[in-house]
């Protein structure tokens, strides 16, 4: 074991796991006021189910040994049995204990990200049923597919660094799949959805970003040079991009927005993910102009096309996804993660190929099976609340809450009748009432 | 007695209190309020959507005054509210029938 690789892998587990919450505050504050706390919670559920079911069987279907054709791995660590203290990870130096619980962050921001597409909408049972089947038939086979040393993509030489497919483009696709089921929310194109609170979008993107150091450098599994690598390619590439929406912005609507730069900056950071062991600098900050200009321009085809993803998970997570899972096929030096180059560095269209079999399988699987689930839950229990209830706002119908209280007039808070009082009869006397003796 | 009701821009009101109370004016109504006048609203772009705000942020200012008060109270007060661009609001009177200190009871003028 390296203590010192350990203590890295440790530390990028905790700052991925921060994504999630950066990620619910960052969704939260672009819907409106009525919805912020369904939002909230879309993503903060994912931190328990998938790692309840990631102990259960997640783990061993991702990473055990091939269960057949590097499709899904078996189930002999079921429950995380038999994994020893001092065990370490194959091929590696780091514990297989750290490895899960690394990875298990992965498998918790993926599905919290397609939430984003469904905001507003969605009865958060039918969400929760949705994580847990999604993870287990979607997520968990297509991550073994991708990083399982015996996945099929894997043994192909599809270079996915940090998760471009597994986890963008997989989520991506499943957001527009699950959007084509689910449907438009009340009002789209006709009522005004501005976002309630620009500085909590700043704040989700601050710490995503933060996060993201983990999220990619974490992924060789060491502290070294090609992390430190993966590590500052992040950096620039985000930075491009911001750059690079908020250009397209400047151009297209006259002005620079908070919300294009909070978007900007993720769009790279999706985009460079899959790509940041094998760029150099210059390269990431051609990928990021690129990202950030091509998102800015691909979140309004939800307008033209006519399907209502809220929050552009689309147009920010697929296509950035896409773009950054090519970029290897283009711009790899072969000189970092692995000897493989892109088309402009004289590879030629070898791994090219190999990263476009990769984005081809992840969307056909992920977008197929995700619709096929999702129209299964939609037509047994049902995937949205009444139209009465959307427009009244979800988080008061789910959650029998409200985020924000702005006024002293909107409603008394006197406890209900039993509840909070010690007696029935003193709960029908308002609380300051002064009784002469 | 008279009621003089203005909708005006909220950054005028602070010149708006001090010329009233130089005016002599002992107390008046302060409520948040939005609207819009022949000019409309703003527009607002969210990655690339366009939203027209048409309800733009404004403070209501209601004060009772005298009758031989009212004109002249008027004109101290639209012209401490103006700055000559557009979006600087309305302000009118209306007739007043009886007005009461709650306090105390008292009606017509006293109550002022």
């Amino acid at each position: 074991m390296d203590t010192g690789n350990t203590a890295f892998v440790l530390l990028s587990a905790a700052l991925v796991m921060l994504m999630t919450p950066g990620l619910a505050f960052f969704y939260g504050g672009m819907v409106r006021v009525k919805s912020v706390l369904n939002m909230l919670m879309m993503s903060f559920i994912c931190l328990a189910v998938v790692t309840v079911l990631w102990v259960l069987y997640g783990f061993s279907m991702t990473f055990s040994t091939d269960a057949f054709g590097g499709v899904v791995g078996n189930l002999d660590w079921y429950g995380m049995r038999d994994i020893g203290v001092a065990e370490l990870w194959d091929g590696y130096t780091i514990p297989v204990t750290v490895f899960a619980a690394f990875q298990l962050m992965f498998a918790i921001i993926t599905p919290a990200l397609i939430s984003g597409a469904v905001a507003d909408r969605t009865r958060f049972t039918a969400w929760a049923l949705f994580v847990a089947f999604w993870v287990t038939l979607v997520y968990f086979p297509v991550a073994h597919w991708v990083w399982a040393a015996d996945g099929w993509l894997f043994e192909k030489g599809v270079i996915d660094f940090a998760g471009g497919t597994a986890v963008h483009i997989n989520a991506g696709i499943a957001a527009l799949a699950l959007v084509l089921v689910v449907g438009k929310r009340v009002g789209f194109k006709r009522d005004p959805m501005r976002p309630h609170n620009l500085p909590l979008v700043m704040i989700g993107a601050g710490l995503l970003w933060f996060g993201w150091f983990g999220f990619n450098a974490g992924s060789w599994l060491a502290a070294d040079g090609v992390t430190g690598r993966a590590l500052i390619n992040t950096q620039i590439a985000t930075a491009a991009a911001m750059l690079g929406w908020l250009f397209l912005e400047k151009i297209r609507d006259g002005h620079l927005t908070t919300l294009g730069a909070a978007s900007g900056a993720v769009a790279g950071l999706v985009a460079i993910t899959p790509a940041c062991g094998a760029l150099s600098p210059l390269g990431s900050i051609a990928l990021g102009l690129v990202a950030g200009a091509v998102c800015a321009w691909a979140v309004g085809l939800k307008y033209r096309l006519g399907y209502d993803d809220s929050l552009d998970v689309v147009g920010v997570h697929l296509v950035g996804g896409i773009i950054g899972s090519l970029a290897p096929g283009l711009l790899a030096t072969g000189h970092v993660q692995s000897d493989a180059k892109g088309l402009f560095y004289g590879g030629g269209f070898d791994q090219l190929g190999k990263q476009l079999i990769g984005v081809g399988a992840v969307l056909g699987y992920s977008f197929v099976v995700t619709y096929i689930l999702g129209t299964v839950i939609h037509k047994t229990i049902g995937f949205r609340v009444s139209e009465d209830d959307e427009v009244a706002g979800i988080d008061r119908v789910e959650h029998a809450e409200t985020g924000y209280d702005f006024a002293a007039l909107g409603g008394s808070t006197r406890p209900t009748a039993g509840i909070g009082t010690a007696t029935g009869a003193g709960a029908a006397a308002p609380a300051d009432t002064k009784v002469d003796a | 007695m008279k009621l003089i009701t203005a909708v005006i821009k909220p950054h005028r009101l602070d010149d708006v209190k001090n010329a009233l109370q130089a005016f002599g004016v002992h107390g008046l109504t302060v409520t948040e309020a939005s609207g819009y006048g022949r000019q409309r609203g703003h527009t607002e772009v969210y990655r690339g959507a366009e939203y027209q705000v048409d309800l733009v942020p404004k403070v209501r200012i209601e004060v009772l005054a005298d009758d031989e008060d009212a004109e002249e109270l008027l004109e101290v007060l639209v012209k401490a509210a103006r700055t000559g661009k557009i979006g600087d609001g309305k302000a009118w009177i209306v007739p007043v029938d009886s007005v009461v200190r709650v306090r105390t009871g008292e009606r017509g003028p006293e109550a002022l």
